[in-house]
């Protein structure tokens, strides 16, 4: 039997990756937060600071929190006028609420992460375009 | 069938069988060398297709692995000149008789090709490329689509793979079950799209079962100690025993209850349930794989339809939809039910689902309705069903039912 013979050392290690996580509320997230009391609410943001805490060598910049997507105002420039808008570029029940950037090994990395995420329900992993 | 076309085709399976066995070991080491699994996959690709070419004419070398392996590295050499890290990785690669052996990388190149960030399509495209050594052509005839829309969903996919950082990497321990999950699917997809579909319409396609029997085995043969991948294998044996019989020499399709049980391979058979039977005795609490094969190994060991073990099949069943709740699932354990607790029982169960679009539904009801005689409504449902369904196999079945 012939085998390839491999006498390179294997350095996939070292390489890192930065993704974007983007924080996606729905409405019955808010919903169950506007239900809460404020003891309630403060264990909900005490969770979430603590995951911060846990991550915090793997996070490259905290990002913010946003303000309600009811204030956000949109500007299309591909009609050739900029023309302004009330509300997120795309109306719907899911709206991004914050973002933060993190730099690990690989997706597993950021997956495991993001699975402990113990606030909104959905987030979206996007790995950062290297320029 | 004439002589010819035999000889042909059964030089194409040995091309096929060969290239299977030896690109996906070569892509695997490729892709822990470069570290760039599109470049990698496209040297295996482009030797295989070479190979394609030739073999056919110059025939089928004596070392095939380190044929296409000279070839993907010339190929390598050639393509990558422009990357000089490549190029010094690549030049340092040799081809070796009786030397310490390479790691087989297929397992990690399997977890990677059916990673859960990728779409169902693209993992089954990207497994039958990458790991069984297919080409877009093939896989595009296999899978009865357009061979653009398949090289599509593959560069998509690979374009993903390094772009979104997914890693070539066996999963954690604590990640496996999971993981090993999305292979399995993916696997019994393809088990699946190769053996419902109609002989004739593939005839000279890729047999996609004996596709997913390979990379079961391959599977079981790394992950020895896997439960469910066992139980796949001896799933996806127990059924292709059964192949010889499973259609009339014209090709039309014969129910398992009309199946002449003399053509079924019964040393295939044993050997797949005694796999199941070892399984089973070393790991309890058997998942849903494990439980469709015993299912599958129970109506294997029965001398006739109507001597098959149906309370044993009904538990077996019970046991399933508990694990894996689905009206389809509930249709199938029916037809046991109506030999245990009669069609009566069986019809007022099927009558429940919410399955008014599947064929199987209807089919199943007008052989409860006739059961009962009830032939009227039998007939009707029977219509619905032929009026469903898309497979001409079937079609031809059900019309012949209607024509009694």
């Amino acid at each position: 039997m012939t085998r390839i013979v491999i006498r390179l050392k294997l350095s996939t290690g070292g390489k890192r990756v930065k993704y974007v996580l983007m924080f996606i509320e729905t409405e019955e997230y808010l919903k169950e937060l506007d239900a809460m009391t404020p003891g309630e609410r403060e264990q909900a943001y005490q969770r979430v600071y603590q995951w911060f805490d846990d991550h915090r060598d793997k996070i490259s910049d905290r990002g913010n929190k946003l303000q309600g997507a009811e204030t956000a105002t949109t500007v299309r420039l591909d009609g050739g006028v900029a023309m302004t808008t009330d509300g997120p570029f795309i109306e719907g029940k899911e709206v991004v609420s914050g973002f933060t950037e993190i730099d690990v090994a690989d997706l597993d990395e950021a997956l495991r992460m993001v699975k402990t995420w113990p606030a909104c329900p959905v987030v979206e992993i996007r790995p950062v375009a290297e320029m | 069938m004439n002589a010819d076309v035999n000889a042909e085709v059964s030089t194409e399976d040995e091309l096929a069988r060969v290239v299977r066995d030896h690109a996906g070991r070569l892509a695997g080491a490729l892709v822990s060398l470069l570290g760039d699994f599109s470049a990698a996959e496209d040297l295996v690709q482009d030797a295989v297709e070479i190979a394609l070419r030739r073999w056919p004419v110059e025939g089928i070398p004596d070392r095939p692995d380190a044929w296409l392996f000279t070839v993907a590295k010339r190929r390598g050499l050639d393509v990558l000149r422009r990357q000089q890290n490549y190029r010094a990785k690549l030049a340092e690669l040799q081809h070796q008789d009786e030397q310490p052996v390479a790691p087989d990388d297929r397992l990690r190149l399997i977890f990677t090709c059916c990673h859960p960030a990728l779409a169902r399509e693209a993992q089954v495209a990207l497994t039958l490329r990458v790991v069984c050594g297919l080409t877009t052509a093939q896989i595009a005839a296999a899978l009865l689509a357009k061979e653009s829309a398949v090289a599509q969903r593959i560069t998509r996919a690979k374009r993903k793979i390094t772009d979104a950082g997914i890693p070539y990497r066996i999963p954690r321990d604590d990640e496996l079950p999971e993981r090993l999950t999305e292979v399995l699917t993916v696997i019994y997809l393809l088990f699946n799209e190769g053996y419902l579909s109609s002989t004739a319409e593939r005839a000279h396609s890729r047999d996609l079962v004996d596709d997913a029997e390979w990379l079961t085995a391959l599977l079981h043969g790394l992950l020895p100690n896997e439960p469910e991948v066992a139980g796949l294998l001896a799933l996806i044996r127990l059924h292709r025993a059964r192949t010889p019989a499973r259609f009339t020499p014209a090709g039309e399709l014969v129910l398992l209850e009309d199946q002449d049980r003399t053509l079924w391979d019964q040393t295939a058979i044993a050997e797949a349930t005694a796999l199941l039977t070892r399984t089973a005795h070393r790991h309890h609490a058997p998942g849903p794989y494990q439980l469709q094969a015993a299912i599958a190994a129970c109506h294997s060991e029965a001398p006739t339809w109507a001597e098959t073990d149906w309370r044993q099949i009904l538990v077996l069943y019970d046991m399933l939809l508990t694990l894996q709740p689905s009206p389809v699932t509930c249709l199938h354990r029916s037809v046991a039910l109506s030999f245990v607790e009669g069609p009566a029982v069986a019809l007022a169960e099927v009558d429940r689902l919410a399955l008014d679009t599947y064929p199987l539904f209807h089919a199943t009801r007008a052989q409860f309705l006739r059961d009962l005689g009830r032939d009227t409504e039998a007939h009707v449902a029977d219509e619905r069903a032929a009026d469903l369904t898309a497979n001409p196999a079937q079609l031809d079945l059900l019309r012949e039912r209607l024509a009694r």
